[in-house]
C-alpha cells in the first residue's frame, strides 16, 4: 500500500528532476501559495441583492422578497398552496421557532427522509454572481433538507448575500476556523454544497428536464 | 476498459455508414459550442479568468509532489483514508477491498470517467457486489449492456429518445414513452430506491483541495449529492493530477469549468466533501476514502505532454471538433474521444495501440482556442506523430514516400523537375476545371471532397518569369 505511494511520490519526483535543494524550493513554494490565497478574476460586488435576485431566476429558483422572518411560515403557506403543494414540511432546527402552525402548516424538525415532500432549510450564504445557495452541513443543518424533497424552499436574509466564493470562503474562515490550520470556530463543515436552483439534466437530446433526482423546484424567500 | 482505438478507421467507417447515428449526432451537433459562445459572450472577464487558470493548473504540476503531500495530510488530519493506486486495476482492488471490509452489497455511482478508465463497475460485479450507476446518460449505458459513453460529460449524446424509450420498456417493463420527461422521472423512481439502500456512493471529483483536503463535485442532477450523503462509506476516485491550491483557486475553476461543458454560469450543484460525517451530524458517510490513480499520469510530468495533465475534463475540445462531431465517440475506442482522448489514448494505453488518433484531425486548432486551461492539443497531436516516426510506428510505405521526398528535396534541380511534372499531371486530371474530383494516385482522398486545382505555373517558374520580365525591364 505505501509501497505504491512511494513509488508514485517517487516517481513524480523523478519526472520533476527533484533534488533537495528544489524540493525545500517547492515547499516553500506551495506554503507561500497557501498562504497567499491569490484571487482570480472577481464578480462585481454593487446591488448584491438584485443581481442575486436576478441570477437565482435565471438558474430557475423562484424568489419572493419576504419583510421578516416572523413572515416566512405565512410566505410558505401562501407559496405551497398557490403551487397545489402538500402543507407539510421538514424544517431545520435553527426555523422550529417559527409559527409554523399559525400560517396553517403541519411540520417536523429535523432530518428529511424518503418521504418527506417539502424541505426548509436557511443558508450560511447566498451568492450574487451566480444566485447560488451556499448549504453547510451540521447537526442543525442536515443537508438532505436540500436534497430529497421534490420541493426545497430556502430561507435566505438579505445580510447572507455576498457577491461571489470568494467572499462566501472568507466568512466561512472566519466563522468556521482556518481550514488549512488550526482548528477554531465551529470547525469545518463535512459538506459545502452550493445550491442553484432545482435539479436537472440534459442527458437526452440535450433537453433540459427539472427534478433529474434532486428537487423540481426551489423557492427562495429573501428576507428583509 | 478495454481499448479498441486500433480499429480507429473501420470504427469511423462503420459509425458514418450508420444513418441513425448520424441524425442523433446532426441533432445537437454545434448546440454546446453555441452555448459555450454564449456564455463566454456574457462574461466579461473570460480571457482573464482562462488565464489564471492555466496558471493555477500549472502551478500544481510544477510542484505536484509536494502539493498530494499536503492534500493527503491535510484529508488523513479531517478522517478520511488515502489509497494510491498505480493504474485502474489496482484501483479495482482496492475498492473492491473497502467493499468487503464494510460489508457493502450496492454502489451507486456518480459520474467518473476514472473509472471507466478502471473498468470498475466489472470489477465490482466480479467481487460480488452491484454497482448501479445513477448519471441519468451513465444509467442509460449501464442498462444497455454495459455500453460505453461517446462523451465526457453528455455520455448517450449518440441515442435517441425512441432508442431510450425502446431501451426502458425492455429493461423495467414499463410502456413505451417518447417523452422526455416522462423518461428522466422514470428513472428517477428506478434509482431513489437504490440511493435510499445503497450501502457505499462512489464518486469521482472534479477537484482536490490541498487547502482542506476536500474533493469538490461538480454535477447538475444532484446524484453525485446523493451518492456522497446517504450511503454509510464514500468512496471518492479521482487522479492524482486533480490537485488544487486553495478555495480561492477553485472559485476561479467554476467559472470556466461549467461554462466550457455545458455554457452553464454554474451547475446547479458543487459539492465539497471534506471527511467522514461528525459526531452529531443527521447524515453523511461514516467512512470516506479516497483512491488517487497514477495510470500513466506521472509518465506525463516533466515530459512534453505535462499541459494535457491540466486539462479539467470540460470536453469543450470535442465539442469544437469537426471529426468528433462527424464520427462520434465510440469511433475512438476507448473513455476519451475527442482531441483531449486522441492525446490521452495513446500517452495511457500505448502509442501502438492509438496510431490513427493524433491523425484524426485537421489540426484547426478550435479544440486549442477553447480549451479552458489553454493546452496546446493541435501541436500535442503534432508531437504523438512525430513520436510514432521515431518509435518506427508508420507503415512503410509512408516511410519510404517520406524518404524518397527528402531525396528529392535535398536535390534543388530535381525537386524543380518533379513539382513541374507533378503540377502538369494534375492540371491534366483536373481537365480544365478548377478542382480535381478524382484523384489519380489516391481516389480516396476525394471520396468527400474535391481536390484544388493546382496554378498552371509553378512558384519557381512564376519567380524566374518575374525576374526576367524585371531585368528585360531594367534593360530597357
Amino acid at each position: 500500500m505505501s509501497g505504491t505511494r512511494d513509488d508514485i511520490l517517487g516517481r513524480l519526483r523523478r519526472q520533476l528532476g527533484r533534488t533537495d535543494a528544489t524540493r525545500a524550493e517547492a515547499q516553500a513554494r506551495v506554503e507561500a501559495v497557501l498562504a497567499a490565497r491569490q484571487c482570480g478574476p472577481r464578480a462585481p460586488s454593487d446591488a448584491l441583492v438584485e443581481r442575486f435576485i436576478e441570477r437565482a431566476r435565471a438558474m430557475l429558483s423562484t424568489v419572493e422578497r419576504c419583510p421578516a422572518e416572523s413572515e416566512v411560515p405565512a410566505f410558505c403557506a401562501r407559496w405551497l398552496a398557490a403551487q397545489s403543494l402538500p402543507l407539510d414540511l421538514v424544517v431545520a432546527p435553527p426555523f422550529a421557532h417559527l409559527d409554523w402552525a399559525g400560517a396553517g402548516l403541519r411540520m417536523r424538525v429535523g432530518a428529511a427522509d424518503g418521504d418527506d415532500r417539502v424541505g426548509v432549510t436557511g443558508c450560511f450564504r447566498a451568492i450574487a454572481e451566480t444566485g447560488t445557495l451556499m448549504l453547510r452541513s451540521g447537526v442543525d443543518m442536515p443537508p438532505v433538507n436540500s436534497l430529497l424533497p421534490e420541493t426545497h424552499i430556502a430561507i435566505v436574509p438579505v445580510a447572507r448575500i455576498v457577491a461571489d466564493m470568494e467572499a462566501a470562503w472568507a466568512d466561512a474562515r472566519s466563522e468556521w476556523g482556518n481550514a488549512g490550520g488550526a482548528e477554531g470556530g465551529q470547525g469545518w463543515p463535512r459538506a459545502v454544497n452550493f445550491v442553484s436552483g432545482p435539479s436537472r439534466t440534459a442527458d437526452i437530446e440535450q433537453v433540459i428536464v427539472l427534478g433529474a433526482h434532486g428537487p423540481f423546484r426551489v423557492h427562495l424567500l429573501v428576507v428583509g | 476498459m478495454e481499448i479498441r482505438s486500433m480499429h480507429f478507421v473501420e470504427r469511423v467507417r462503420q459509425r458514418l455508414d450508420d444513418d441513425e447515428l448520424q441524425r442523433n449526432l446532426k441533432r445537437t451537433r454545434g448546440r454546446n459550442a453555441a452555448s459555450r459562445a454564449a456564455a463566454v459572450a456574457a462574461f466579461p472577464d473570460f480571457d482573464a479568468v482562462r488565464q489564471r487558470a492555466t496558471e493555477i493548473r500549472r502551478s500544481v504540476l510544477r510542484d505536484l509532489d509536494v502539493w498530494l503531500e499536503r492534500f493527503e495530510a491535510k484529508a488523513t488530519e479531517r478522517g478520511a483514508t488515502v489509497l494510491w493506486a498505480r493504474d485502474g486495476e489496482h484501483a479495482c482492488e482496492l475498492i473492491a477491498d473497502i467493499a468487503k471490509r464494510h460489508g457493502v452489497r450496492t454502489v451507486v455511482k456518480s459520474k467518473s470517467m476514472v473509472s471507466e478508465e478502471a473498468g470498475l463497475n466489472a470489477a465490482l460485479e466480479a467481487a460480488g457486489v452491484r454497482p448501479v450507476e445513477t448519471d441519468l446518460g451513465e444509467y442509460i449505458l449501464q442498462i444497455n449492456d454495459n455500453e460505453p459513453p461517446s462523451h465526457i460529460i453528455m455520455p448517450v449524446i449518440h441515442k435517441s429518445k425512441e432508442q431510450v424509450s425502446e431501451l426502458f420498456a425492455r429493461v423495467h417493463g414499463t410502456p413505451p414513452k417518447t417523452d422526455i420527461e416522462a423518461l428522466t422521472h422514470e428513472a428517477r423512481a428506478v434509482l431513489r430506491p437504490e440511493f435510499l439502500g445503497a450501502d457505499m456512493g462512489l464518486s469521482g471529483g472534479n477537484f482536490l483541495i490541498a487547502e482542506t483536503g476536500s474533493v469538490a463535485i461538480v454535477t447538475n442532477e444532484g446524484n453525485g449529492r446523493l451518492c456522497t450523503t446517504l450511503p454509510r462509506v464514500h468512496v471518492a476516485l479521482t487522479g492524482i493530477e486533480k490537485v488544487i491550491p486553495t478555495l480561492e483557486d477553485l472559485s476561479t475553476l467554476l467559472r470556466i469549468l461549467p461554462r466550457s461543458a455545458t455554457g452553464q454560469a454554474l451547475t446547479n450543484y458543487v459539492s465539497m466533501l471534506t471527511g467522514p460525517k461528525h459526531a452529531g451530524d443527521p447524515d453523511g458517510p461514516e467512512h470516506m476514502y479516497f483512491v488517487l490513480v497514477d495510470g500513466g499520469r506521472a509518465d506525463l510530468l516533466g515530459s512534453e505532454f505535462e499541459d494535457m495533465l491540466r486539462c479539467i475534463r470540460c470536453g469543450a475540445c470535442m465539442n469544437h471538433c469537426p471529426v468528433y462531431q462527424t464520427v462520434g465517440g465510440h469511433a475512438y475506442g476507448w473513455v476519451y474521444p475527442g482531441p483531449m482522448g486522441s492525446v490521452l489514448t495513446p500517452l495511457y494505453q500505448g502509442l501502438e495501440k492509438a496510431k490513427d488518433l493524433p491523425h484524426a484531425a485537421t489540426l484547426c486548432n478550435q479544440c486549442g482556442v477553447v480549451c479552458p486551461v489553454s493546452i496546446p492539443l493541435p501541436e500535442l497531436m503534432r508531437r504523438l506523430r512525430e513520436k510514432q516516426v521515431e518509435c518506427g510506428l508508420r507503415p512503410w510505405s509512408e516511410r519510404l514516400a517520406l524518404r524518397a521526398w527528402a531525396w528529392v528535396a535535398g536535390r534543388p534541380k530535381l525537386y524543380a523537375l518533379a513539382s513541374r511534372v507533378g503540377v502538369r499531371y494534375l492540371r491534366w486530371l483536373a481537365g480544365g476545371r478548377d478542382r480535381i474530383q478524382v484523384m489519380g494516385l489516391a481516389p480516396g482522398w476525394t471520396a468527400q471532397r474535391d481536390f484544388p486545382a493546382p496554378a498552371a505555373q509553378t512558384f519557381r517558374e512564376l519567380h524566374a518569369a518575374r525576374q526576367a520580365a524585371k531585368r528585360q525591364g531594367g534593360a530597357r
